[in-house]
């Protein structure tokens, strides 16, 4: 899978809050094999230095670094959160993240095309949390972005794929555009459906980090998501309305 | 002066970003600096003065989804 100037075997996106502990996070990145993870950028107490501590847990699961800008709602603040991401993480990537209303976390979807022209102008690789809209992808696409993250549910909902259905028309709309299923997955099932509708990599946190077992959890997921894409690749049979009987009618007995 | 660092007021002798982070024992970490709603680049801290009620931010990396 390529993403932007760099290509990875593993199509799952983990993040890394919520979990019960930073070892457990750890434990649970490595067996999710995910090869990209995503982090934030908070305030630094100079007592307890803790984003040090972390900082260098996640430098020692060698993944690649995706920094989000969680938490901002406007154009200004994400894009100081991404000038400030950059330097911390050295890295032109960032998730990009405009929240509009804090009930549902869902985009500002006008206030995120804005920012995704800032940051691509500015030579950042965009990944926009975006909602499942067409125009607003489009934007997206004509703002720079060379990826597309279109959410299945509300972020920590853990409902899964609520709009499957626009979720399809937006992989026929962009064929060529990686797509990524961020946010609302519960299930690893969720994320095999996601799979399975030919999109190229999933991106979840709560479903792992709050999961009883999140280690047992994080393979669980990388297991459901390799098999939604064999499946995708295996091209699956068609749905129909009415049955029709596998074994062969030709040649049953008559017994009646 | 008083600063709000990270939005809580303190009392800091510190005349620029630089000797601000340095005073507050994260010359050595890995933060970012942001200086009443701008970024400071690492580099640009030193030239950066320091006035009475200057709102500061020092980020650090954190858990994110």
């Amino acid at each position: 899978m390529q993403l932007y100037d760099k290509t990875f075997e593993s199509r799952l996106l983990l993040g890394t809050a919520l979990y019960p502990s930073p070892a457990i996070m750890a434990e649970a990145a490595r067996a999710s094999r995910a090869e990209i993870l995503t982090v934030s950028l908070r305030r630094e107490s100079a007592a307890q230095r803790t984003g040090q501590d972390f900082w260098a847990l996640i430098r020692e699961t060698g993944a690649t670094v995706l920094p989000n800008t969680a938490g901002c709602h406007s154009v200004k603040e994400a894009v100081t959160t991404a000038q400030m991401a950059r330097e911390v993480f050295n890295t032109s990537w960032i998730k990009l993240e405009v929240i509009g209303e804090a009930d549902t976390l869902q985009p500002d979807v006008f206030g995120l095309v804005e920012a995704a022209r800032i940051l691509s102008e500015d030579g950042f690789a965009v990944f926009p949390y975006t909602t499942d809209d067409l125009v607003v992808a489009e934007r997206l696409v004509e703002a720079g972005c060379r990826v597309l993250m279109p959410w299945g549910a509300p972020i920590g909902s853990g409902r899964g794929l609520n709009n499957p259905y626009a979720l399809r028309t937006m992989r026929a709309h962009f064929p060529d555009v990686p797509l990524i299923v961020d946010a609302g997955i519960g299930l690893p099932s969720h994320a095999a459906a996601a799979m399975e509708l030919g999109y190229d990599a999933v991106l979840l946190n709560t479903a792992v980090a709050k999961a009883g077992d999140p280690v047992r959890m994080a393979q669980a997921f990388a297991k459901a998501i390799e098999a939604g894409r064999a499946a995708y690749e295996a091209d699956p049979m068609e749905m129909r309305d009415m049955a029709a009987p596998s074994t062969p009618v030709l040649g049953k007995a008559f017994l009646a | 002066m008083t600063l709000i660092i990270n939005g809580q007021p303190e009392d800091q002798a510190a005349e620029t970003l630089f000797d601000l982070v340095e005073t507050l024992g994260l010359a050595d970490a890995m933060v970012a600096t942001a200086l009443n709603g701008a970024f400071v680049p690492a580099a640009a801290r030193r030239r950066t003065a320091l006035t009475e009620g200057d709102r500061v931010e020092i980020l650090a990396p954190m858990q994110g989804g």
